[in-house]
């Protein structure tokens, strides 16, 4: 599982304000590998940047600089149609099964037409794949002929990620797939995403802001903070030796599932500042709790540490 | 502790084109002096529809229907108009889920806070502003002159949260509806309101009638749990109880399927099917469909609720004949 499928340097993705000459700075610097076969988990708060980063990725957004390979292929210098012909590899599943399906399309139109346009089957084997889609997502043959708002929001999720499979990718970035969905039915979702994984060796982009059910599905983790990735690590290296600050008052600030079993808490103060003024140094400096001078002036990279022998990756000038 | 607020036998339906919808439909429970209840349930339980009943601020198509509500010995239900609005906002006051859309964005949002007070009662702008700027720092808000002046817009959602907060509590008042108070935030800022609202009960000795689709929210904050399924409360018990030793098949299944900090599992195990059609209800007991121990008996008439052990009370079958399952 070491062979890189998506190599992502130095992305950079940087929002004018209209009217304005101030920047917003969503991403802001971002290395970041992922490995083939893997689920790798890209956590952090709203208006971190994590969402930003996964359409950057599919190239729905054009990056203000920074290179992404997919397979060695540059997906930002690589020309419009050829890009196009790399789509079908990558797809994406939207948190909101209920504005990314197209309402006025029918299950079957939804599911075949990304085939008309990336497969070259005929209508009899599309018809074939299509009862397939439908059978692996858990859903019912005459489902085809209906139309979205006829489905809960975790079948419209089912058929989200139908059409995503539809074109037979490697990669898939889920954003929030589940967020918009209640416990019971996320159940549902995420252990089919890990069946479809499995049965087709698939390579997932998991953005979430719920640290639980990342740490369910993701193999490794990235922690995003304004913009950068503050750690990055195997899931249990995360969970047991969290090493940024802010990853470790992120864990515990979940509400532990017991009642009055709250974890040792390390409390943030503050909001989080504007990625249009970011701070200066460290840009988490401004909340926390143990922010020395050099945090407040020199900003810290992401490098390697040596924790037991795992690759461990962390953004902070006090981890020795 | 004894009960503050007590809600009997309610029923809220909606009328709509498609049919009745009975989003409430027999709901009973008490919030006690200085109790946190948590009133839990998934999208279209019925939990955010009981709690605006009590405030009396359903419209239309929806009504309710039957039922009592019990504040101080009175029945809200009876009262008229007038006298309810004189509640709501002073004795009886709510937090609702989206800070943003809860204050109006074109005037300042201490202002906001203080016409709350001069409403409900004989004191000079000044004092209100007084009182309103003593909030605000008991609500943790930094810098309160300035921001007293400040628009909402120029809040971040946690800030902005707190002043709902703060406004709620403007006029002492005895009982606090929160629905979904930290859902729209983000978990640092969460935890810091969630321990805001407990120090604010353990300070005032406000009741609070928590609404939350989230189990670990419940955990940190609350004394006692109501578990609502498609308009019925299934579950009561106290906090420990509840997640301990939870009876009825869907809590039992709610907790299986959420993914957990402390425990890893490959999979999951989610209730199956999904929740059927507020129009199309099943007969008898509503959760028997996506039930893993449904009996015959369940499809034929309505769950009894019965008292497992005290103060717990579970509306199934399975545990009629003495407790099983």
């Amino acid at each position: 599982m070491s062979e890189r499928l998506l190599e992502i340097r130095g992305l950079v993705k940087h929002f004018a304000v209209e009217g304005t000459r101030e920047m917003v700075h969503a991403v802001d610097g971002v290395d970041l590998g992922v490995m083939k076969g893997e689920t790798l988990g890209l956590v952090g708060e709203s208006g971190c940047g994590k969402t930003t980063v996964g359409r950057l990725v599919l190239r729905l957004l054009d990056p203000t600089a920074g290179e992404l390979l997919l397979d060695g292929h540059d997906l930002v210098r690589l020309p419009r149609k050829e890009l196009r012909r790399l789509r079908f590899r990558m797809q994406i599943v939207f948190q909101d099964p209920f504005s990314s399906l197209n309402p006025r399309m029918t299950v079957q139109t939804l599911l075949t037409r990304p085939m008309e346009i990336h497969l070259t089957l005929s209508a009899v084997a599309r018809q074939a794949r299509l009862e397939e889609l439908l059978e692996k997502v858990g859903l019912r043959g005459e489902h085809r002929s209906r139309y979205p708002h006829e489905f809960s929001g975790g079948q419209r999720q089912r058929i989200a990620i139908a059409r995503a499979l539809s074109v037979n990718p490697d990669f898939i970035v889920l954003d929030e797939p589940t967020s918009a969905l209640d416990v019971s039915v996320q159940a549902q979702i995420l252990n089919l995403l890990k069946q479809l994984q499995r049965d087709h060796g698939l390579t997932y982009l998991f953005i979430s802001h719920n640290l639980s059910v990342v740490r369910h599905m993701s193999d490794r983790i990235a922690v995003m903070y304004l913009g950068q990735l503050v750690e990055v690590a195997s899931r249990d290296a995360l969970f047991t030796a969290p090493l940024h600050p802010y990853t470790r008052a992120l864990i515990s600030a979940i509400p532990a599932l017991t009642p009055r079993g709250r974890r040792e808490r390390i409390r943030l103060t503050g909001d989080v500042p504007s990625a249009i003024r970011v701070p200066s140094g460290c840009r988490f400096h401004t909340r926390c709790p143990f922010a020395s001078d050099r945090c407040r002036s020199e900003a810290p990279t992401l490098r390697q540490v040596a924790v037991g022998g795992e690759a461990h990756q962390v953004s902070c000038h006090l981890v020795p | 502790m004894g009960a503050l607020l007590e809600v009997r036998n309610l029923r809220t339906h909606f009328f709509s084109r498609a049919g009745v919808v009975r989003a409430v439909d027999d709901v009973s429970f008490s919030l006690g002096r200085g109790e946190i209840l948590g009133l839990v349930g998934e999208s279209g339980c019925g939990k955010s529809v009981s709690s605006l009943s009590i405030m009396r601020l359903v419209d239309r198509p929806g009504r309710i229907v039957a039922g009592e509500i019990l504040f101080e010995e009175r029945d809200l239900l009876q009262l008229a108009k007038e006298e309810m609005r004189r509640l709501r906002g002073s004795r009886l006051a709510m937090i609702f889920q989206e800070p943003t859309s809860s204050m109006n964005p074109v005037f300042t949002t201490g202002s906001q806070i203080a016409e709350a007070i001069l409403v409900h009662e004989r004191v000079s702008r000044k004092a209100a502003r007084e009182r309103v700027l003593r909030l605000m720092q008991l609500v943790g808000i930094p810098d309160p002159e300035r921001r007293f002046r400040q628009f909402p817009h120029q809040f971040s959602g946690g800030m902005l949260q707190r002043m709902m907060v703060a406004m709620a509590l403007a006029c002492n008042p005895s009982v606090l509806i929160a629905d979904e108070p930290v859902t729209a935030l983000d978990v640092t800022i969460q935890a810091q309101i969630l321990d805001l609202i407990k120090e604010l009960r353990d300070r005032t000795g406000a009741s609070i009638l928590l609404i939350t689709h989230d189990m670990g929210v419940v955990a940190e904050t609350c004394d006692r749990v109501a578990v609502m399924y498609l308009g019925k409360i299934v579950e009561t018990a106290a906090l420990e109880p509840l997640f301990e030793a939870p009876r009825h098949p869907y809590t039992v299944g709610l907790f299986a399927s959420i993914p957990r900090l402390e425990e890893t599992v490959e999979w999951l195990q989610p209730i199956p099917g999904t929740v059927p059609s507020p129009l199309d209800l099943p007969a008898g007991c509503r959760f028997r469909n996506r039930c893993p121990h449904a009996l015959p008996i369940c499809a034929e008439a309505e769950p009894p609720t019965l008292e497992v052990a005290p103060g717990h009370r579970v509306a199934c079958f399975l545990y009629e004949a003495g407790g099983r399952a």
